[in-house]
């Protein structure tokens, strides 16, 4: 391999791809999440020394399995000699041959054990950006440097928070025999909603912030990519990774050169990743073969019809609509029912929108999104009063700079053509 | 009686067309770099260019992760269709076929006409993600 020594690319690719694997089954070994990453890391470490000379082993995670396993046991060793502690209880009984250990690291096993490293980090207890935070660090390998910059936190908060969450899911404990089916679709369901957080914390970034998180969306199609492979006929996680696909692909259009929001309907499609989509519409067809309807099928399916239209008026609203009905009869939500009611908006006007979507306002009275479609659709009626009461409550409610900066544009030219329609007297 | 000469056929007089089968760990190419990609297309470009000068270039595919492939198992009766890419290893690649469909649905009939035409073993069917027709051999 001629590129095997002035390119070292090659390893860091392959030290990223076997991480998830073989750190989940160092995990299993040890049952302790620290060790594990220890283990791992001297893996990597001697594979760097040894790799560029041999070349790379011929299974790279059973090697840095093994390699990492042999390490951590040794070192338990060198510290149980330092300091005599009851050594039963911190040396792991290496009992077993090495033969059969590698027979341990079959793919049913590796399976499990991904699914239980990605499921430690899903624990119900943690909030959503700890679960991503703790997924970026330990599933991913990112460091805490990069996931702080992604969070725009300091390194020691990020730290420290990623510090809290291993403690509490050490506390919680998670179970080490194999799942059984139900408790296994538990687990697939939890990380595959995990997965989904991450690649919106990447997806829901803009201005500043843009260039630190889209990152996280490519690295959560690599998480859906390794459960898809793990669980090659789950429909809901082909849904799953077609949906980050299909939304992904937008990516290049999304925004202006500022960083600003550029809303699908004005998004240069001719920019949009074409092999992206390719991909995201292979897969739900797939999914969609199984007729086992789930919430991420049905987002991918809206997902696709969108990626499909060549023009932003060439959208089938239509069967959108009809998806946005399904997935409402799947997870009712209000927001879901708001999403649909754009879609009606476009079929029949936006007074039937208006009508749809004013009982939610109990429950969406602080939800930035709630506004600005209300205001979107008082504007198209032509009651600009109640539209720019509508906006600056949006704006009051925005989560970011960029969603504000988009409300104003509509109250910009909500000014602007008031002030064309309606000559103030003048002054 | 002159010795009798052994003539070697020249390659050109016989020209072989050869399939070049890419085999690598996907999770790792996964996991290559934006520019990483771009400098592996750009070096492969290079060679690709230099083979379609010569007209000894056929069709080049790229194909779309094994996520995307399903199987056809077409040693039974009916045939069975499966998740997931071709992984048994007792079975050789012998050939393939580039057909164009409109959906998996059409593309797994097409397989199983094929299949009734030639029994045993399995196809897998995997979308492309790239495709030049190329002219060797045309």
């Amino acid at each position: 391999m001629s590129e095997t020594i002035e390119d070292p690319a090659w390893i860091d690719a392959a030290l990223t791809s076997a991480r998830p694997q073989a750190l989940a089954a160092l995990l299993r070994y040890f049952r302790d999440l620290d060790t594990a990453e220890e283990a791992f890391q001297e893996a990597c470490l001697r594979a760097l020394r040894s790799w560029p000379q041999n070349g790379p082993p011929r299974d790279p995670t059973a090697w840095l399995v093994l390699v990492g396993r042999n390490a951590a046991i040794d070192q338990t060793r060198r510290r149980a000699q330092q300091q005599p502690l009851p050594a039963d209880d911190i040396i792991p009984a290496p009992t077993e041959s090495e033969a059969e250990v590698a027979e341990r690291l079959d793919d049913a096993h590796y399976r499990d054990d991904v699914l239980r490293l990605l499921f430690i980090c899903c624990h119900p207890e943690l909030p959503a950006t700890q679960q991503i935070a703790l997924a970026l660090r330990i599933v991913s390998g990112l460091t805490v440097a990069q996931i702080a910059r992604a969070f725009l936190v300091g390194e020691s908060a990020m730290e420290q928070r990623i510090t809290r969450a291993k403690a509490r899911v050490a506390r919680a404990g998670v179970a080490f025999e194999a799942p059984d089916a139900i408790e296994r679709a538990r687990r697939l369901a939890a990380v595959a909603a995990m997965i989904y957080l991450v690649f919106n914390e990447g997806y829901s970034a803009s201005g500043d912030s843009l260039a630190m998180r889209a990152p996280l969306c490519e690295e959560a199609i690599r998480l859906a990519r390794l459960l898809l492979r793990l669980f090659p006929a789950e429909p809901e996680i082909m849904g799953l990774l077609a949906l980050l696909l299909l939304q992904h692909a937008r990516t290049p259009a999304r925004h202006d050169a500022l960083g600003n929001v550029v809303l699908l309907e004005d998004q240069d499609r001719s920019r949009w990743n074409q092999a992206m989509i390719a991909e995201g519409l292979a897969l739900i067809d797939k999914a969609m073969r199984h007729l086992r309807r789930g919430p991420y099928q049905v987002q991918a399916a809206i997902a696709a019809l969108h990626d499909r239209a060549a023009r932003a008026q060439d959208t089938d609203w239509r069967q959108i609509d009809f998806l946005y009905a399904a997935l409402e009869a799947l997870t009712p939500s209000p927001v879901v029912t708001l999403n649909r009611a754009v879609a009606v908006a476009k079929l029949n006007g936006p007074a039937v929108a208006l009508a749809m979507i004013e009982p939610l306002a109990p429950q969406l009275a602080g939800y930035f999104h709630f506004h600005g479609v209300k205001g979107a659709l008082l504007r198209d009626l032509g009651r600009a009063e109640e539209a720019r009461v509508a906006f600056d409550r949006a704006i009051a409610l925005a989560n970011s700079a960029a969603e504000a900066a988009h409300i104003r544009q509509h109250l910009d030219k909500l000014a602007k053509d008031g002030a064309t329609a309606r000559p103030v007297p003048s002054a | 009686m002159p010795p009798r000469v052994l003539v070697v056929p020249q390659p050109q007089e016989f020209p072989l067309l050869y399939a070049i089968l890419c085999y690598h760990d996907e999770a790792a190419v996964a996991c290559w770099s934006k520019a990483e990609e771009e400098a592996v297309m750009a070096r492969l470009g290079v060679v690709q260019e230099t083979l379609a000068k010569q007209g000894r270039l056929g069709p080049v595919a790229r194909l779309m992760p094994t996520t995307a492939a399903t199987t056809l198992r077409k040693d039974r009766e009916p045939a069975l269709v499966m998740d997931g890419p071709f992984a048994e290893t007792k079975e050789q690649l012998l050939g393939f076929y580039i057909v164009d469909c409109a959906s998996l649905d059409e593309a797994l009939e097409t397989a199983r006409e094929l299949g009734q035409a030639n029994p045993g073993g399995a196809y897998e069917i995997r979308p492309l993600l790239l495709y030049r027709p190329g002219s060797a051999g045309a």
